[in-house]
């Protein structure tokens, strides 16, 4: 079904109730965040490593002259990693912080759509065993038969995630 | 129309504020009646106190008024200064600057204090004969209903000579109510003996309705003096105007208008959260000169390249003549927008004279202080930032270093013990001095202290350098050793960071009996800093220069292990610890690299020196610094990071913080004292 | 257009004066001093003088006093800003030649009404 049938059949077009989610793709899963978050979408470049980080923080790069963390999900989420290639995606998305926003690239699989979600097609999350933290996923959403998994941008990204390994905790 | 005044209330606190500082300044100088400096101080507390009233600060308003009376008494001459009235008029000054402050960043301030000042201020003035107050508004009775009034306006010859047009006035009085009038000439000259330059004309006026005696006179407020005039009621029955010849009544002087002001302090304001900053004109001018220039170059780069587009060859050199004129405008443009934000030292240093001032009576020593180089500048934020550590290092000289004056008598010292502040660019950076010629530091005791908390061992060699530093380690100030005067809690470490996190150094050095000199070495600004570039492994980082003593290649056999952890490298007369980047930063296990020949990048941080090992020096560069907590977080071992020319990423060393994390990998032998370790 | 000519050192207070007198469509020269205010009388006549009274260098009453003696300025309005701490400056203030006085503090409101009972409206 396209995306134009999959709109009209499940959930009110003009969207005025609801937010809309951009959903990518990990691991053949698929996932949300919310739209309002996302600042662009780029291809892979080169990151900068930062010491002593979480092994899920590549590194910065440059964004139009401003510093920005990139951070792996598949290695947030403890699977499988790829290797980047030109079909690597980073989304740049803003993470509310209690001091203060931060801008951060995430990088994905690949990108999928722009989804208008109801509250109605929303539900707690099932315990999804240890595949992912469940504090990072705000809710479930059903669209055709497909199931996303929305995910908390502030808690994925937050401070307690950017914290750095001291060197004595890793292994010389 | 309302206007809004609120918008020139930041103004008014600006030069509120440099009025107390020039206030306070004087006030120091103040020895006995010295009439220039006396007006100055009054003229400085007139205008806050006309300010305050026009603003609807009242409060400070009427505060400010027994200062300006008591100024007023002393530059006439009927009163006369003596150290006690200074030393009340300077808290008078704190009283003040506590109160404006307080509506800038809304916090109260200290009420106790401004009331116990304005109630000495008060007792002062009671005492002398010339009182001068605001005047009470005089009573006014309660407006009759009135009928209208009959006025006779004789404007003497000279009235014009003021400025004053009998024409107004009579306009004036016309909006009151129904007016008639009815000109006099009687006392016109014949036209040939005339003077056009003055008023031989009067008249009989009549305002009819509900009118208030006290608005007919302050229609003739300003001319009473200059004219005659008769004011009579109009009672109910009377009609066409004639010459009044009942009293003489001349119109007594109307009580000052005064109307209420709001007292702002309870308003709620919404300021502009932006801070300002005053410039010179003539740096703005230059940058204007410099950005058109800027776009010259740039169009004529963009001809060039079109040239190059439609193939024509010859302009290749006239395009590179090109780019480096660009490089030289974006130089120039760089050095005088940095200079934009540079303001004089002296807004550091302005603070410490009254605070030696206050000290020297605390402490009961006598002091004295000595500034050079006020007018050095440095970048606004580092200046802000410098204030309080420059603040706690002088308290310190006057606490810890200057001697009681017995002391220094039984010593051959003079009794009055001299600070010396001093600032001056060198490099890029700004050198600041603070020296008192006092006891020096005790290294006894500061070796015995450092023991005490853990800082060093018993076996452990210290060079007198190495000891006087101790005193900036964490720790090593304690609650006892830190006195009332030097402040609670605020140690040598707290200052040393503060310096660190600006780029900047501080050291000190002693000589026992003769006195001890604080030097801190700060950037002219925070945004750009001249570094090394190097490569270590697969990335490129970014020494400070300011941090490196020099570069070097291993000479073979100078290396030395110890215990398997630690590698030192014999540099002249000492050893110094190896430190691997790659190792630190990039957590690549330690390489199996032939160090012979290697290069060595010295640096030196908080005393210490060390060499850092690379794989290639690739040249230096002025690079931009750009702040890792914007979007992450402070990272130990990184000052920041930069964008290099090709666009990628470049992280910006911290010596310092190298090697403490140095120290953490190996911590039987930690390089620097830990600040873990820091004892309560 | 009717000028103004404003005499006052203390920045904040200048600026109200003027911002006010500009709103209300009159033209303002304006100096922070007394040698300022004199220099610029000579070289431009205005319509209307108000200053300050204490001021560093030469205070108001003397510019009052030096005013009067340029030949633009002879009959010229010039209003004194003094405060109710010094009712002996309106004195002063006429014996040197003013025309008036307005008394610190005052409200943008009372300036102009003032003003405008002096001037006149702002247009000619």
């Amino acid at each position: 079904m396209n995306m134009g049938q999959a709109l009209e059949t499940n959930y009110d077009v003009t969207g005025q109730e609801g937010e809309q989610f951009l959903t990518f793709i990990l691991a053949g899963e698929e996932y949300g965040v919310d739209i309002l978050r996302v600042q662009e979408i780029r291809g892979w470049t080169r990151t900068t490593p930062i010491p002593n980080a979480p092994h899920y923080i590549k590194g910065v790069i440059n964004l139009r002259g401003t510093i920005v963390p990139i951070i792996d999900l598949r290695e947030r989420f403890n699977m499988e990693t790829l290797e980047y290639g030109p079909t690597t995606v980073v989304i740049v998305v803003r993470a509310e912080h209690e001091d203060h926003d931060r801008i951060m690239g995430i990088v994905v699989d690949a990108v999928s759509e722009v989804y208008s979600l109801q509250d109605d097609n929303r539900q707690a999350p099932p315990d999804l065993g240890n595949a992912i933290d469940e504090q990072f996923v705000t809710a479930l959403a059903t669209i055709e038969e497909k199931m996303i998994i929305l995910l908390d941008i502030d808690r994925l990204l937050s401070n307690a995630a950017l914290q750095q390994i001291r060197p004595e905790e890793t292994t010389q | 129309m309302t206007i809004d005044i609120q918008q020139f209330v930041q103004t008014f606190l600006e030069e509120s504020f440099e009025g107390l500082d020039t206030m306070e300044a004087q006030l120091l100088e103040l020895n006995g009646d010295n009439p220039a400096s006396i007006d100055t101080i009054f003229r400085a507390a007139h205008s806050i106190k006309g300010g305050a009233g026009t603003f609807g600060f009242s409060a400070v308003s009427d505060f400010t008024h027994g200062v300006e009376t008591l100024l007023d008494q002393m530059r006439s001459g009927t009163r006369s200064t003596t150290p006690e009235l200074t030393a009340l008029l300077l808290e008078a000054v704190d009283c003040i600057r506590s109160m404006l402050s307080a509506t800038d960043s809304g916090q109260t301030p200290d009420a106790r204090k401004v009331a116990d000042t304005a109630a000495r201020i008060e007792s002062w003035l009671d005492d002398s004969p010339a009182r001068s107050r605001h005047p009470e508004p005089s009573a006014t009775t309660a407006p009759r209903a009135s009928q209208g009034w009959r006025i006779r306006f004789e404007p003497h010859a000279d009235i014009m000579m003021t400025g004053n047009d009998p024409l107004r006035i009579l306009s004036a009085l016309s909006e009151l109510g129904d007016m008639a009038c009815q000109c006099d000439l009687g006392r016109l000259p014949p036209i040939e003996t005339m003077d056009p330059e003055q008023c031989h004309l009067s008249w009989d006026i009549v305002v009819h309705g509900d009118i208030p005696r006290t608005a007919i006179e302050s229609v003739f407020e300003w001319v009473e003096g200059e004219c005659d005039l008769t004011i009579d009621e109009i009672t109910a029955g009377e009609e066409a105007p004639g010459p009044a010849t009942d009293e003489d009544t001349r119109s007594s002087p109307p009580p000052a208008d005064k109307t209420e002001n709001q007292d702002s302090a309870t308003q709620v304001r919404q300021r502009d959260q932006s801070s300002s900053i005053r410039v010179n004109t003539r740096k703005i001018d230059a940058l204007i000169d410099m950005v058109g220039e800027l776009v010259i170059t740039q169009s004529m780069l963009g001809e060039l390249s079109e040239r190059l587009q439609n193939g024509d060859p010859g302009c290749m050199e006239q395009l590179l003549d090109g780019i480096t004129q660009l490089e030289r405008n974006t130089r120039e443009l760089q050095e005088n927008v940095m200079g934009i934000r540079m303001l004089p030292i002296s807004f550091a240093f302005n603070r410490i004279p009254r605070m030696v001032h206050d000290l020297s009576g605390r402490l009961g020593k006598s002091l004295q202080l000595q500034l050079t180089g006020e007018q050095t500048e440095l970048d606004k934020t580092v200046l802000e930032k410098i204030s309080d550590p420059l603040v706690h290092l002088v308290r310190n000289a006057a606490d810890h270093g200057i001697e009681m004056p017995e002391q220094r008598a039984a010593a051959g010292k003079p009794e009055t013990g001299t600070i010396q502040l001093n600032a001056f660019h060198q490099g890029g950076n700004i050198i600041i001095e603070i020296a008192d010629d006092g006891a020096g530091l005790n290294r006894e005791r500061i070796r015995e202290r450092a023991l005490h908390r853990g800082l060093i061992s018993e076996e452990q060699v210290l060079s007198d350098e190495q000891l006087d530093d101790l005193i900036f380690a964490p720790g090593f100030s304690t609650a006892e050793a830190v006195s009332d005067v030097s402040g609670r809690g605020v140690g040598m470490d707290v200052v040393r960071q503060n310096i660190n996190s600006l780029g900047g150094a501080v050291e000190i050095s002693s000589e026992p009996g003769a006195g001890s000199r604080v030097t801190i070495r700060l950037p002219l600004t925070l945004s750009i800093l001249d570094g090394q570039l190097i490569e270590v492994g697969q990335e490129k980082f970014v020494i400070p220069l300011v941090s490196i003593i020099e570069s070097i290649q291993v000479t073979p056999g100078h290396l030395r292990s110890v215990a398997d952890s630690r590698l030192l490298y014999r540099l002249r007369d000492q050893y110094i610890p190896v430190l691997f980047p790659d190792q630190l930063l990039l957590g690549d296990a330690r390489r199996d690299r032939d160090l012979d020949h290697a290069l060595l990048v010295v640096v030196e941080a908080e005393g210490q020196q060390a060499g850092l090992v690379v794989d290639d020096l690739l040249g230096q560069q002025q690079v931009v610094i750009k702040a890792l907590e914007t979007n992450f977080r402070r990272v130990d071992g990184i000052a920041g990071a930069t964008i290099l020319g090709d666009g990628t990423v470049a992280l910006i060393l911290d010596a310092s913080g190298l090697m403490h994390l140095a120290s953490r990998r190996t911590p039987d032998a930690p390089l620097l004292k830990r600040r873990d370790n820091a004892a309560a | 257009m009717k000028t103004i000519l404003a005499v006052d050192d203390s920045n904040s207070l200048r600026q109200m004066v003027v911002f006010t007198l500009k709103q209300a469509g009159y033209d303002v020269v304006e100096a922070a001093d007394g040698n300022e205010a004199l220099s610029r009388a000579q070289s431009q006549n205005t319509d209307l003088v108000l200053t300050d009274v204490n001021m560093p260098g030469k205070d108001g009453i003397t510019l009052v006093r030096d005013l009067r003696a340029l030949p633009g300025y002879r009959f010229t309005p010039i209003l004194v800003l003094t405060t109710e701490a010094g009712p002996e400056k309106k004195q002063e203030g006429k014996e040197a030649g003013a025309t008036g006085w307005l008394v610190k503090p005052f409200s943008p409101e009372q300036l102009l009404s003032t003003v405008q009972r002096v001037l006149g409206e702002p247009s000619a």
